[in-house]
């Protein structure tokens, strides 16, 4: 009962919003999201008190092909959750005062991708699972659509087209797991269990992962994400950055790992190298971009990347570091983005040698700022420093020298972040910044509370370890062949 | 392990409230500053940490010198079967820390009332010293490495708020920004070295690795490659060559910054770090042999460096290399005690000498150029008094501190290596002779600013100078807390760290021990050179008045030489630049026009396949049904084949 | 019967229509008007039908002759409908010339 509450609520909540009009849209979706997060954080008390069991929901769905309607929150679903459901009263939040045309729609279809991230992120039949996955895509694509920058069109379609391609990959990946699979069904149980064979587990390896791949997304199959993040309104690249690429990682320990374990085996080598190096890529890149939003396109690349690379190397705090990092990250980079709009808000431009000088003027914002940026470039005590102590650590156990490469990315990070921080706020004004109002009350409160998570998940990152750890632990014994 | 843990609850009480009341400090002026009254911040921060230093020393009365307090506050991170503790530990060794970061820490705070007076940041300022303190004591106090990591990255943080704290001038910023770029590489090392640590050890807890590492065998590569990575955090952090740049650049933070972080605490972190694990290094001497010589190299380096500088800050800023390089010259010689009995000598004299030269850069509003001074001798007394007897101190005129204390390295050199103890002789030579040159030039003959500064140069308010007599007295009698053995007094510092260092003691192999006239000999000897040096800088800036030439004038090795050797602009061409250009290349280049446009094709290869596969709809019938019928005959013709 | 129908040799059909279709697709392939070409596949068909009704003779299965019927009743409705939509393609364009109908390219 309260799984369904907890899928659906949003769906309503998305309905509500587009009936109660324009005006009200913002405080009413605000309402609504935060109404779900105390609905997440009574689950964590019911999982708490009484364990995953209390969450299972199962009905017969459709007969042929045989696809169930199970859902089931566990604690790595329920780590998303929170994720999720924290996140989005926050970019609501960070939506206010901002005039947007058409608010009920915008706010209806923010509250609509809950609903399938939500659904993604408990549902554990591979079809059920896929639709969610579809589904969270179409908001997406109607939020940067509708409401984006000036080259949204074009943008979006090859975003819209690039992860659809990639999906239809793992689309056709579950129909053959279906046929592996003698009892013919998609349930994450029974794959769990069934055996393929060799060579078929390479096969079905590519298509998922490059569907994930795609999504998350890894070097070389990123380069619809910098041009979305630019062109999409904040809220829509917030989402994406913030949520949508925990689908991906999410994905590949919930699906590629326990149910590929052959595969993962022979091919993770080459994924994780690929993963090491996007992420030096990505940081390297990311030192001269000119813009603010391109610019943390690329860092969320790397940081993604590292990610990606450790749950790859199949150890437990590899697997604990990601989950940590997943959230992490998360936090970080919605903060990330909303200081981008925020300057972006009063000044028009995020181009940063055009700004500068912003510290004179709003003390406030720039202290949030750094703090955000300081989590991001991982300093110990804030919820950055745990997941990379964690991963990278997970990587050496894997290989000595590609953890010492994938550690440039914390001298690559303090450089682009710092480089950035200096100029956008520091210095003299800039030309676009003869005046700054400081933060007005929403963003006070967005940043304030972001700021609070990350540093008391730096401090005491253990709720959100010991959440995950079972699950992660039964996922991994899995991958052992 | 030589150290009993006590359970005294008071104890325990104090020594958490140590690194708290500066968090507490921070965060109340932090929050609520701007609703406090002007001025008030500054003794609030003072207080917090004069407090935190009065628990110092409640708890240095009644802690015995082999005892040990052990705080676990929480399990911080834990996986598989590795816990991490969020955990302090104070023993003899972090006390003596404790005592110098609180300590002088205090005394920097108190002098910073006065000199951070009429800045608008005054408030900001005391909320980052705060912080700065309480990573500092974290780093100093953690019990495990993980979070002795959290100091130190703290530490690292703070100092690039506070090298950047006037954040309009864009040098500063720079400096601040590469001071922590270069931290992080050092820290890369320390972190990989964790790495190495907690997969072979299980664990990080400091004591617990001590022990473990204590029955391993001498010298094997897996303590060789942790000590050298470890090494490579404290070759970041404590400014040693090749990652020393930061340092100098980094005097563009306030005065009293560069005597707090750049002089007497976070620079010394990493000589902090390595007595912390000495058994861990004792076991690999071939990193100690690396220390050394990275050490003896730095200090002569910089001392070189040093005869030529002209900015007061800057002069300063490599003696505290030099003088850091030889901390690690004896650490390298295994001499962990006399490592430590110079930091802290080097604490005491260095941070009054940064807040002497802070005191003539307030009186001179601003200037900072040796060729702009002179002849404040007799304008402001006490800063002149208390600045040149520090300078005796750092140059090692007999009997005060930095004599001893230097000393007594040289003799651990001499007894283990002739070759170092000369190459160290003629460091502290030089470290004498700019040390004068700097004293001499400041503040004798005439004045060579203009009139209207010179109306303006007064002393500073009883705040700065009172900091000043403090540790000019300290400078002065620092020494007797390590007293050579040739006194028949027992060294005060060696017994009380003994605890600490005697685990490794019984690892080294030391040199034959030098008798007790050759030592007196070896200390007369450096101490008439340090009055030579200290002569002839007089002779020639005094009595021939010679002057610094102009930055153009400089030809050969001096100009070599003021200019630091180019190390900077190597450090550019070959590592900075390449990356920069190398971002450009992959962001414009190859990330676009090579990975993206792959992905591109794909749509345009479907699009020109469609724009071109249309034309055959001519929308011709005829040309239909004939090519129905040719499809229908080819069809044929491949059943009858196959 | 069977002698009867034996009297013919089932080559005889073969040939016939197999030239009977090659007629068909000839006059398909190289007349322009749009009637003959809809007589032409008439053809066509028609000589498919004989050929069924030939193999459904000499086999003694009647299968064939009733697939015959739906043909001719399919071939009916095709003509009516076919006839129909080239009387209001003349009416619009004056022409059964097939060579006139390009509009529908690109």
């Amino acid at each position: 009962m309260m799984t369904l509450l907890l899928l659906f609520f949003p769906l309503l909540a998305a309905l509500l919003v587009l009936l109660g009009g324009s005006k009200l849209a913002s405080k009413l979706a605000l309402g609504l999201a935060v109404v779900e997060l105390a609905f997440t954080g009574y689950a964590v008390n019911v999982f708490q008190s009484s364990g995953p069991e209390a969450f299972y929901v199962f009905h017969e769905w459709i007969a042929s092909p045989r696809v169930g309607f199970h859902l089931a929150i566990d604690g790595l679903s329920l780590v998303m959750l929170l994720l999720t459901n924290f996140l989005i009263p926050i970019i609501i939040l960070s939506a206010f005062n901002r005039n947007t045309p058409n608010a009920a729609g915008y706010f209806s279809l923010i509250l609509l991708m809950q609903f399938a991230l939500v659904g993604v992120f408990m549902a554990m039949d591979g079809l059920l699972y896929y639709i969610f996955w579809e589904l969270a895509l179409i908001p997406i694509y109607f939020i940067a659509l509708r409401w984006g920058g000036k080259n949204r069109v074009a943008i979006t379609l090859k975003f819209f087209i690039y992860t659809l391609a990639g999906s239809l990959l793992m689309l056709f990946g579950f129909i053959m797991l279906y046929w592996y699979n003698p009892d013919q069904s998609f349930d994450i149980r029974e794959l769990y269990r069934i055996y393929i064979s060799d060579g078929n587990q390479s096969w079905l390896f590519w298509m998922f992962f490059l569907a994930f791949a795609i999504k998350i997304p890894i070097v070389p199959f990123h380069t619809w994400q910098a041009d979305t993040y630019r062109e999409s309104p904040t809220q829509g690249t917030m989402l994406l950055s913030g949520i949508m690429l925990k689908m991906g990682t999410y994905s590949l320990i919930r699906w590629l790992l326990p149910i590929l374990p052959m595969g993962v085996a022979k091919w993770g080598p080459l994924a994780i190298t690929l993963c090491v190096i996007g992420i030096v890529y990505a940081s390297i890149i990311a030192i001269k971009q000119r813009n603010l939003k391109n610019l943390l396109a690329y860092s969320s690349l790397a940081h993604v990347g590292l990610i990606a690379a450790w749950i790859f190397a199949l150890n437990i705090q590899g697997l604990q570091g990601s989950v940590v990092q997943m959230v992490a990250h998360g936090v970080n980079v919605v903060g990330l983005f909303f200081c981008a709009d925020i300057i972006f808000n009063r000044t028009h431009t995020n181009e940063s040698n055009e700004l500068g000088g912003i510290r004179n003027l709003a003390p406030q914002f720039s202290t949030m700022f750094i703090i955000i940026v300081l989590g991001s470039v991982a300093l110990p005590l804030t919820n950055g420093f745990i997941g990379e102590f964690l991963l990278l650590y997970g990587i050496y156990e894997y290989n000595t020298w590609l953890s010492a490469f994938a550690g440039l990315t914390i001298i690559l990070g303090a450089v682009y972040m710092l480089r950035m921080y200096k100029k956008v706020m520091l210095g003299e004004s800039g030309i676009r910044v003869p005046e700054f109002p400081d933060l007005y009350w929403n963003e006070k409160l967005a940043l304030g509370i972001l700021v609070v998570v990350i540093i008391a998940m730096g401090i005491y990152p253990k709720p959100i370890m010991d959440m995950a750890e079972p699950v992660l632990q039964t996922i991994l014994n899995k991958t052992i062949i | 392990m030589t150290e009993t843990i006590t359970n005294n609850p008071t104890l325990t009480f104090l020594g958490l409230m140590i690194p708290l009341l500066p968090l507490m400090g921070f965060l109340v002026n932090g929050l609520l500053g701007k609703y406090l009254p002007k001025g008030s911040t500054g003794w609030i921060g003072s207080l917090a940490v004069l407090s935190s230093f009065i628990c110092v020393l409640l708890i240095f009365k009644d802690l015995g010198a082999s005892e040990a307090i052990q705080i676990d506050l929480f399990n911080w991170i834990s996986f598989g079967n590795i816990d991490i503790s969020f955990g302090l530990w104070i023993d003899s060794l972090t006390m003596i820390m404790l005592m110098v970061v609180t300590g002088i820490g205090f005394l920097i705070h108190l002098y910073s009332i006065g000199y951070m007076h009429d800045d608008a940041g005054f408030t900001r300022f005391f909320v980052y010293l705060n912080l700065f303190i309480f990573f500092m004591l974290l780093l100093v106090m953690g019990s495990n490495y993980l979070m002795m990591f959290i100091g130190w990255e703290g530490v690292g943080l703070c100092s690039y708020l506070l090298i950047g704290f006037w954040f309009k001038n864009e040098a500063y910023n720079d400096a601040a920004q590469k001071a922590f770029v270069m931290n992080r590489i050092g820290d890369l090392g320390f972190l990989l070295g964790m790495f190495f640590i907690l997969f072979h050890f299980g664990t990080l807890d400091i004591q617990a690795v001590e022990g473990l590492a204590s029955s391993m065998s001498a010298n094997s590569t897996l303590l060789i490659g942790i000590t050298l990575l470890l090494f490579v955090g404290a070759i970041g952090k404590s400014a040693q060559l090749p990652l020393y740049t930061w340092l100098p650049d980094a005097m563009a933070g306030p005065t009293p910054v560069s005597a707090l972080i750049h002089a007497a605490t976070m620079v010394t972190a990493g000589i902090y770090m390595i007595v912390r694990s000495n058994v861990l290094f004792a076991m690999a001497p071939t990193t100690l042999t690396v220390i050394l010589w990275i050490g003896v190299a730095t200090s002569v380096f910089a001392a070189v460096i040093g005869l030529k500088q002209n900015d007061i800050k800057k002069v300063l800023a490599y003696s505290t290399v030099s003088q850091l390089g030889l901390m690690f010259a004896a650490l390298g010689l295994g001499a962990f005690s006399s490592g430590i009995f110079h930091l802290v000598t080097h604490a005491f004299f260095k941070a009054l000498l940064f807040l002497g030269a802070g005191s003539v850069i307030h009186a001179l509003h601003g200037e900072q150029d040796i060729r702009n001074m002179g002849g404040l001798k007799k304008l402001i007394p006490v800063t002149y008094l208390t600045f040149i007897l520090a300078s005796l101190a750092i140059s090692g005129f007999p009997l005060l501190s930095g004599f001893f204390s230097k000393d007594e390295i040289l003799a651990h050199a001499f007894e283990q290596n002739k070759l170092i103890w000369i190459i160290l002789f003629v460091s502290s030579l030089l470290t004498a002779f700019y040390m004068f040159r700097l004293v001499f030039l400041t503040f004798f003959n005439n004045f060579r600013g203009t009139e209207a500064t010179r109306h303006h140069i007064h002393e500073s308010p009883w705040t700065m100078t009172v900091p000043l007599i403090v540790l000019c007295v300290l400078a002065v009698v620092g020494g007797l807390i390590g007293l050579p053995s040739v006194f028949h007094v027992s060294h005060l510092l060696g017994t009380y760290l003994s605890s600490v260092t005697e685990p490794s003691a019984s690892l080294l192999h030391h040199g034959e021990k030098i008798s007790h006239t050759m030592e007196i000999g070896l200390m007369s000897l450096a101490g008439l050179a340090a009055i030579l040096m200290i002569l002839y800088a007089r002779r020639k800036y005094i009595t021939l008045k010679a002057m610094p030439e102009g930055d153009n004038e400089l030809t050969g090795l001096p100009k070599l030489i003021y200019h630091k050797f180019y190390v900077d602009e190597i450090f550019e061409s070959l590592i900075v630049n390449p990356v920069f250009r190398m971002s450009e290349w992959l962001g414009n280049f190859f990330d676009k026009q090579v990975v993206d446009r792959v992905v591109n094709a794909t749509g345009d290869i479907m699009d020109s396949g469609g724009r071109t596969l249309r034309l055959l709809q001519t929308g011709n019938t005829g040309f239909y049904v004939f090519a129905m019928v040719i499809g229908m005959v080819v069809l044929f013709i491949i059943r009858l084949l196959i | 019967m069977e002698q009867a129908a034996h009297l013919v040799p089932l080559n005889w059909y073969l040939f016939l229509s197999s030239f009977l279709f090659c007629i068909g697709v000839m006059g398909v392939l190289f007349r322009r008007n749009a009637i003959i070409i809809l007589m032409c596949i008439e053809l066509m068909l028609n000589s498919v039908n004989l050929l069924l009704v030939a193999f459904s003779a000499y086999s003694g299965n009647s299968d064939g002759q009733v697939f015959v019927f739906f043909i001719m009743v399919v071939a009916a409705a095709e003509v009516a409908v076919g006839l129909s939509l080239l009387i209001s393609i003349y009416r619009n364009t004056g022409s059964t010339d097939i060579d006139v109908l390009n509009k529908l390219k690109w």
